[in-house]
């Protein structure tokens, strides 16, 4: 069944392969649980800040329903985040979650050129393209 | 209907009560939607709007920050295992993302009824297809001649039979136009191609289940990562009501991860065709609905 290996591979082309692939690896570890590390810990502070949070039915009604007061921009997302408030921090880590796989496609085309692999640099620059092309036009419709 | 709580206890529940509830449902979520290759969006948004009553917008907000947090959770440990074929991923996204980018610019010409049922009539079809084709033979597989150049082969070490499984891929043109058909589909609907994608690599590249979950995860998180970007940037992103689903999918998706190697590939194919047959039913239901 394996008796033979179906793509000839040089030894050092293989090695870098593995090397670069452990390095995404790492990587994303690294960007969800700093992700995950930031959602926490403004989950926790929002809870302090508002002890309500524990006992009032009609809180939660107002931070599902209400009048949006959290920060969705970048700007007013670091101010918050600077003001020690929970829900910037929250969003905060939900953009370094978002980030993460536009990141893997980025680091992919560096991967992709250590291994020599000119082919595969096009095609993953030409998805980093198309995703960029989507969200503009996301941001235009 | 959406807007109002339909559970009985949601208008009593308090903000600690939700986060603790979503946050456990979504840990699940996170280790079905790793397994599977798809994100926890058919968990997540029924759970948001039916069971708390919250706004369809920002339960789509956290469904898509879900499916990103499905796609990094598991991807570290099938990088690492080598189950994700990147070169796969990559070239089917060029494809998945050009049909979303035409979906996006085509929408409104279309009666959703109809997409619906086409959705569903394509799901039922394609578990149809794949439970007849309940055994995986990789090893008859015989490299197409696009594949044999773009060098879409690979390998894996397989835990659960405990040996180095290589395959071949074929049909390849035929995945690329597949693909980008579903990304179109997906664009039109709002509704995450990773149930199409998985039926794709399985059935038209014969690449066996665990390779095609693996990869499937890795394309849902870079789709949805474009469309996350700007229904956050439209404030859609409600930092309270994603929070714990984020935690909790990141954290149900890393467990989930680790058992899709170990697991019998007949057993995932057998949650998944579940997953098939109740999604296409969902979507036909919803071409009829009044």
């Amino acid at each position: 069944m394996n008796d033979a290996p179906l793509f000839p591979l040089e030894g050092t082309h293989e090695a870098a392969a593995r090397r670069i692939e452990r390095l995404i690896s790492n990587l994303l570890r690294a960007g969800v649980l700093t992700s995950l590390a930031i959602v926490a810990l403004g989950t926790v502070v929002s809870f302090v800040h508002h002890p309500e949070y524990c006992s009032s039915p009609q809180a939660f009604q107002e931070l599902i329903n209400g009048t949006p007061d959290y920060p969705y921009r970048l700007g007013s997302i670091l101010a918050g985040v600077g003001r020690f408030s929970g829900q910037a921090l929250v969003a905060l880590g939900l953009l370094v979650l978002i980030a993460t796989p536009v990141l893997r496609v980025a680091v992919s085309i560096f991967a992709f050129a250590a291994e020599k692999d000119r082919t595969y640099v096009v095609i993953t620059s030409i998805v980093l393209a198309l995703l960029v092309a989507s969200f503009l036009i996301g941001a235009v419709a | 209907m959406v807007g109002r709580p339909t559970l009985g206890r949601s208008g009593l529940m308090t903000p600690l009560e939700f986060t603790l509830l979503t946050f456990g449902v979504s840990i699940l979520a996170g280790v079905f939607g790793a397994l599977l290759g798809l994100g926890g969006g058919i968990i997540v948004v029924p759970l948001l709007t039916l069971g708390f009553g919250i706004d369809i917008r920002h339960a789509v907000g956290a469904s898509l920050v879900s499916i990103i947090a499905t796609s990094s959770g598991a991807a570290a440990a099938y990088v690492r295992d080598r189950l994700t074929n990147l070169r796969v991923a990559m070239l089917l996204e060029i494809a998945t993302t050009s049909g979303a980018i035409t979906g996006a610019l085509i929408a409104g010409f279309f009666n959703t009824r109809w997409l619906y049922l086409i959705f569903g009539i394509v799901l039922a079809w394609s578990a149809i297809a794949m439970m007849q084709k309940r055994r995986e033979r990789v090893t008859d597989v015989t490299h197409d001649r696009l594949a044999a150049r773009l060098r879409l082969s690979g390998g894996y070490f397989d835990a659960a039979r405990g040996k180095e499984i290589t395959y071949k891929v074929e049909h390849t043109r035929l995945a690329l136009a597949l693909m980008y058909l579903a990304g179109i589909l997906s664009a039109l609907l709002g509704i995450g191609s990773g149930i199409l994608k998985v039926p794709t690599m399985d059935l038209a590249m014969r690449l066996p289940i665990k390779v095609s979950s693996a990869t499937s995860n890795f394309m849902i998180g870079v789709t949805a990562a474009a469309s996350a970007a700007y229904f956050f940037s439209r404030g859609y992103v409600n930092p309270f009501i994603t929070a714990p689903v984020a935690a909790g999918i990141v954290i149900g998706a890393t467990l989930g991860s680790r058992l899709l190697g170990r697991m019998k590939s007949s057993r995932i194919r057998a949650i998944f065709l579940v997953v098939l047959i109740w999604v296409s039913f969902e979507m036909i239901r919803k071409a009829f609905a009044p």
